[in-house]
């Protein structure tokens, strides 16, 4: 009976310390007392005439620190509440920012930026050129992972540093005052302003970042904002909410007054959130279009990331090119989309996706080059016997790698189905791989053709050009073009925009028209459900793609 | 008791040297935009991060900080420990699953118990069948019908997020589900051999009340199975349920451990291994102790009952 009770009051006293325990980690949690959802569709209750954005992301914040942000939900925070020299516009078009003058010398090397005199951190501290400089060096120190942006941007010594051949402090930055930051170019390079608005550009206050020591961009009162909205509050894997920034410059021009994000991982939680009204706007993967197709406030996107085949050049049947355009001609591309997809995504015939990269004169570059390889199957099966008689080959059997998820299996069943109908001899083995083993194979070039993807690095049709010069690191299946190198290599130093953009649709059509390098496949779409309160939220097709700043709340 | 602690740390350097070769067999490298990187990019970022050594060298290291303690940074969350980021996701898993065990254990215990004792009735009926599909149906396609019903369309608690206490209703009440099944279904057939026990009988005889002989004789023994696998289970819904973590958006540890895997996050990866091995360790040693309270002739220094 004794022996009883005490085995009970031990139990007891488990039972309280896992409760104690509990309500300790709970009390982390705000006290704030939410009231539950209201019923039905109603917009949830409107926080006193302040005008508040409600929204969501995938993911925890991994760090603010702009020499490390490396994805899309630090990309998205950093780039609203921190600034570089340049700033892009809801067209992607790069203004300047922090800086208020850029001057070039004449041989476009050497570029000096004045500082913004009334460009201040939130804590009121001015902007200086020193923080850039110092931010710019962190980058190398850090051994960040988009170090490689300052390659892209040509600034001076980067590839040395980056061989290891040079030092950090060696960068071809410099502040020459306050107020002038000066930036050495190893060749003239038309990118440099659009590349400047990437976070790994933006600056960074020495003081602040030494006296907050491994802690800096942790958390969000360990890092300085100078955007147009800065952090109030992060509670790790819950959210943060975001005010607007008092001292930012261009401050006139931010409607809205709050924004608060939720981590909310699975889009199905994200829906029933937006139903309840506690989120406004909601980004839909494919097996939810149908359902909500019909709903107020769904709309599509286009999205600059495509898909396309990756061919093996050194396999014996696909390094023909007459096989390899056949490939590309025998299948519905448009069945595709409209119906296995069905999400948004477009049919895409080129390597450059469509309404995002313009001419100076303000052409569509897809336009410009019109549909590269649009034909029917009765061609393709022309092509098809040419290519057999050269290779002496009766009949074809390749493996496609693929990514295992839902929509790559889809596509590839699809072209399975489709090429295997229409050239007669050909079999495609399907091999689906995890995400990351499918890259290794590819960089291994250890397949026969690979459904894989690309999104651009900035906003200029070269990050889709430039990938398939020998040797690239994203060209991937041993494809060489002793000319199409020598172009790509004229077109990045070419400073007349017009020259150079005519230089780049000659360069696609070498790709596509002349060599038949990949089989473009679609270009994806982002599909929306979106508060129709909700005015000119904008979607940038390169990272970072969110820009809130210009984001109004109707009706309120 | 010294030799129990000496078989425990042995089991987790087993555990820790496995997922160590285990997960340096995953594809790919824990830097999200490798596709984008060149050779010598790559190379710059292993180096910084003590990749580019062999596996051997490389498992010895880690072995060292282990031992003190030691789990690294993550490489995802850049410039957080794999501490950090496992104490800041454990609060909110920890409670969910033992508010879930809580009402699992005492609802279950409920339903097997009137069952048992209404044996072949039709209240028997009614809780094997709540057990049976309690056990078959997955605890999402509940979570996500509470989430409607409840959350959505009734609008009596909030659907998801993790704002305040009544956040943490719902998915306690999804995660219970399994508890109350798994619960009610062991202590019926268990009760149900009992009871038919000749010292039931003898208790009887003696002249027990009938809720004695239940409490004190059928129920104490009845529990020590359902004891043995409450240990490994409440190991398992207190350290984060991935399913219910992300219908709810619970900031949880579950969500985090399958992430972790998908981005090759070694360190974390390791992290959360070893603190799921160690509290199931010291769960079942926990669970071994019980027995003794719940059996005397069970015995954790003895030989003779194991």
């Amino acid at each position: 009976m004794r022996r009883k009770k005490k085995g009970l009051s031990l139990v007891i006293a488990l039972l309280m310390a896992f409760t104690v325990a509990g309500c300790n980690f709970n009390s982390e949690q705000t006290n704030t007392q939410t009231p539950a959802p209201n019923n039905g569709n109603q917009t949830a209750e409107p926080t006193a005439g302040k005008k508040v954005l409600r929204i969501y992301d995938s993911d925890e914040i991994p760090t603010l620190d702009t020499a490390q942000v490396h994805e899309d939900v630090s990309f998205a925070v950093v780039n609203n509440t921190m600034e570089g020299l340049y700033r892009r516009d809801a067209n992607s078009q790069p203004y300047l920012a922090m800086a208020e003058k850029h001057d070039m010398s004449p041989d476009g090397l050497v570029h000096t930026f004045k500082i913004r005199e009334n460009a201040k951190w939130n804590n009121g501290e001015p902007v200086t050129a020193h923080d850039f400089e110092f931010a710019w060096k962190k980058v190398f120190q850090a051994a960040g992972h988009y170090s490689f942006m300052f390659e892209t941007a040509a600034v001076l010594n980067s590839t040395a540093i980056l061989k290891g051949e040079k030092k950090p402090e060696d960068l071809g930055v410099k502040a020459l005052d306050d107020r002038t930051l000066e930036v050495k170019l190893e060749y003239p390079n038309p990118l440099l302003n659009q590349l400047l608005s990437f976070p790994t550009f933006f600056p960074q206050k020495k003081e602040f970042v030494e006296s907050k020591k491994e802690k800096y961009g942790l958390e969000f009162d360990t890092v300085l904002y100078n955007g147009p909205f800065m952090l109030t509050e992060w509670k790790h894997d819950q959210g943060w909410k975001y005010e607007k920034n008092p001292n930012y410059w261009d401050k006139d021009k931010v409607k809205l007054d709050q924004i608060d994000a939720y981590v909310v991982k699975d889009v199905s939680t994200a829906l029933t959130l937006y139903e309840s009204g506690q989120i406004d706007r909601v980004e839909l993967t494919s097996s939810f279009v149908d359902q909500y197709r019909d709903k107020e406030g769904f709309l599509t996107i286009k999205d600059p990331s495509i898909r396309f085949l990756r061919f093996n050049h050194t396999h014996p049947a696909l390094g023909n090119v007459n096989i390899r355009r056949a490939i590309n001609l025998a299948w519905d591309k448009q069945g595709l989309t409209d119906v296995i997809l069905n999400d948004g995504a477009t049919p895409l015939y080129g390597m450059v996706p469509g309404g995002f990269f313009f001419s100076p004169e303000g052409k569509d570059f897809r336009q410009l080059n019109g549909d590269i390889n649009k034909g029917t199957v009765e061609q393709a099966q022309e092509f098809w016997k040419k290519g057999l008689q050269e290779t002496g080959l009766s009949e074809v059997k390749v493996a496609l790698n693929l990514a295992d998820t839902d929509t790559q299996k889809k596509v590839g069943e699809y072209l399975k189905n489709q090429l295997e109908k229409n050239l007669p001899g050909f079999t495609l083995e399907l091999k689906s791989v995890p995400t990351n083993q499918r890259l290794e194979l590819e960089k291994a070039v250890n397949y026969d053709i690979s459904l894989s993807s690309w999104g651009p690095d900035y906003s200029d049709p070269m990050t889709y050009i430039d990938m398939w010069v020998t040797g690239g690191s994203a060209n991937r299946m041993k494809y060489s073009n002793a000319k199409y190198d020598e172009m790509v290599k004229q077109a990045k130093m070419e400073t007349d925009m017009s020259k150079r953009f005519q230089m780049m649709l000659e360069l696609e059509k070498m790709l596509l028209d002349q060599d038949v390098a990949v089989a473009p496949v679609y270009q994806e779409g982002l599909a929306v459900l979106q508060r129709p309160t909700v005015k000119d939220y904008v979607v940038l097709p390169t990272a970072p793609r969110y820009n809130y700043m210009w984001v109004d709340i109707a009706g309120q | 008791m010294l030799k129990r602690v000496g078989y425990m740390l042995v089991t987790l350097f087993i555990i820790a040297t496995a997922t160590f070769f285990l997960m340096k067999t995953l594809p790919g490298t824990p830097f999200t935009n490798a596709d984008r990187l060149n050779e010598q990019q790559l190379e710059n970022m292993k180096a910084k991060y003590g990749l580019d050594q062999p596996v051997a060298i490389q498992y010895v290291r880690y072995l060292a900080n282990l031992v003190q303690g030691d789990l690294g940074m993550s490489f995802k969350f850049m410039g957080r420990s794999v501490n950090e980021v496992i104490f800041e996701r454990i609060g909110p898993s920890a409670l969910i699953g033992f508010q879930a065990l809580i009402v699992g254990t005492f609802v279950g215990l409920g339903l097997g118990v009137v069952s048992a004792l209404r044996h072949n009735s039709i209240w028997d009926y009614t809780s094997v069948t709540l057990a049976v599909l309690g056990m078959s149906i997955p605890s999402f396609v509940f979570a996500a019908l509470l989430q409607y019903y409840l959350g959505l369309k009734w609008g009596l608690l909030p659907p998801a997020l993790w704002k305040g206490y009544e956040y943490t209703i719902l998915p306690t009440l999804a995660l219970s589900v399994t508890v109350i099944a798994t619960v009610a279904r062991f202590i019926r057939t268990e009760m149900l051999d009992v009871i038919s026990q000749d010292y039931v009988m003898t208790a009887r005889a003696k002249g027990l009340s009938e809720t004695g002989v239940i409490v004190k004789h059928v129920l104490r023994n009845a529990l020590i199975p359902v004891v043995t696998m409450l240990g490994p289970l409440a190991v398992n819904i207190m350290t984060g349920t991935l399913v219910i973590e992300k219908i709810f958006s619970v900031p949880g540890l579950g969500e985090q451990f399958t992430l972790s895997i998908v981005v090759n996050d070694y360190s974390v990866i390791m992290g959360i291994t070893l603190f799921y091995s160690l509290l199931f360790i010291l769960m079942v040693f926990v669970v071994d102790i019980l027995y003794g309270l719940l059996d005397p002739r069970i015995s954790v220094r003895g030989a003779k009952a194991k």
